[in-house]
């Protein structure tokens, strides 16, 4: 944080110093092209700009330079909330996620995705940063991306040689850090339809309700047979290791069980168990491995109650 | 780097400026424009003391580019009172000592003024989430609440 900020006419002055000190001049582009945008992409010191929420505070304080910042938020799709060819739906990659945490089909059918969409930065950030924004920093704290992983999402991203389609989970390669080769962009974002008897969830813990980061975020999802029992269980995790993960022991152990205190307990300590967090200055280890317990076990109760009530209500 | 011209709708009138890429919406509204109702804090996103709508949604002006404004609709706290006159809530917040330094104010106006629009009859929850933007180092918050609660009950009577 820079001196001189918070007082008035001094700190235009600092700031207009700062940044012809510090940002680098570009040029700004915004295609309405694929084949455009990863021409321009591939270029030296080219940025993707979406919601720029991350991005220009990044250029501000130069931890980031940009010689080019494209604009992808006019890439055709990339805009737009769609159904999918196979009754599921595609999020553009540059939708806000004010959008997301209203949007009627989301909220009914990808009810963690919403809750999590709803939970980046305050109301001003939402109606700005983007769910590819959101996937592409990788940070290891992205609050959509449990959420997306539970929902066995999957993004499609355009190059200068074609398109690809990838799960979701494999776009990440570290802290920061994605698969994704200079000059390609994420476009599309596929979520595949939901079995009518499911639910899911998405709890984080922070000190403070807005404008705070995941200390751990758990999202989770539970679909059951006719039978009642578990058919599909999806646990995933935020701010416990390099990468946003899946805790696939944890989810082992729901299936084929009812959903009751003892399957939950034992869910919840096994996603502890799969957790690989560090201590920094937001909690100790120790502490994230105790919030990913407490916080699995709400998100599946959170499941087997709305479970409940989808049951109760067509029993009626 | 070379200027660009910048054409934007700014609090209903369209307005053109010389603006370098790098200017923010922030820069292009206080600098080119010389709206300076639209404060700066903290420069990054966090205080909302930038707070502006957006096509009727709040954002903080100092995480978009200007370069992004154009087609879009820009409210800043300058084109909410008519003639010289403060809006209702404005005059809420004055009356009721939800201002005191002022320099959240603007931002705070703004929240408010997207959420009555949104929400005729906000909860207290759905106030301070709606500001849970924009800090104020003031008020404690509690006066601001008020008075936007006071301007939701007087807009349904």
């Amino acid at each position: 944080m820079r001196s001189g900020r918070l007082c008035g006419s001094l700190g235009r002055n600092v700031i207009a110093e700062d940044r012809d000190a510090k940002m680098d001049p570009f040029a700004y582009h915004r295609p309405e092209s694929l084949a455009d945008a990863c021409e321009r992409l591939g270029r030296e010191g080219a940025r993707i700009l979406a919601g720029g929420t991350d991005l220009i505070p990044q250029l501000r304080e130069a931890r980031r330079r940009a010689t080019h910042i494209v604009d992808v938020k006019l890439l055709p799709g990339c805009a737009a909330i769609a159904a999918g060819d196979d009754g599921g739906l595609v999020i553009g990659a540059a939708v806000p996620a004010s959008v997301v945490a209203r949007h009627p089909e989301i909220l009914a059918r990808y009810p963690a995705l919403a809750a999590a969409a709803g939970m980046i930065g305050s109301l001003q950030v939402q109606n700005r940063a983007t769910l590819g924004g959101n996937i592409c920093n990788a940070a290891p704290s992205a609050d959509a991306v449990p959420p997306l992983l539970v929902f066995d999402a999957q993004v499609t991203v355009s190059g200068r040689s074609g398109e690809r389609r990838m799960p979701l989970e494999d776009v990440f390669a570290g802290p920061g850090r994605t698969n994704l080769e200079p000059g390609e962009v994420l476009t599309t974002i596929h979520l595949p339809p939901q079995a009518a008897r499911s639910a899911s969830h998405y709890l984080r813990f922070t000190p403070r309700r807005e404008m705070d980061i995941a200390v751990v975020g758990v999202a989770a999802r539970v679909a059951c047979g006719a039978d009642g029992l578990v058919s599909e269980a999806r646990i995933a995790l935020a701010s416990v290791a390099p990468t946003p993960i899946r805790a696939r022991g944890a989810e082992a152990a729901l299936i084929g069980r009812g959903l009751d205190e003892g399957a939950i307990a034992e869910a919840a300590r096994a996603a502890m168990a799969e957790a690989r967090p560090i201590s920094d200055t937001r909690a100790s280890a120790e502490y994230r491995r105790a919030l990913v317990e407490v916080l699995a076990r709400r998100a599946l109760a959170h499941c087997r109650d709305r479970l409940d009530e989808a049951f109760a209500g067509r029993a009626e | 780097m070379s200027r660009l011209m910048i054409e934007a709708r700014v609090n209903g009138e369209t307005v053109t400026a010389l603006a370098d890429p790098r200017d923010t919406l922030l820069d292009l509204l206080r600098d080119r424009l010389g709206l300076t109702g639209t404060k700066e804090g903290c420069g990054n996103g966090n205080c909302g003391s930038c707070t502006v709508l957006v096509d009727g949604e709040p954002v903080n002006a100092c995480l978009m580019f200007a370069v992004e404004a154009p087609g879009r609709e820009i409210l800043t706290v300058e084109g909410l009172s008519r003639n010289g006159e403060l809006t209702d809530l404005q005059r809420n917040l004055a009356d009721s000592g939800g201002t005191q330094c002022g320099f959240c104010t603007p931002g705070i106006v703004l929240s408010a003024t997207a959420l009555l629009a949104r929400n005729a009859a906000p909860s207290e929850a759905d106030i301070r989430l709606a500001i849970a933007g924009n800090l104020c180092r003031c008020t404690g918050y509690d006066k601001i609440v008020r008075a936007i609660a006071l301007t939701a009950e007087q807009r349904r009577r």
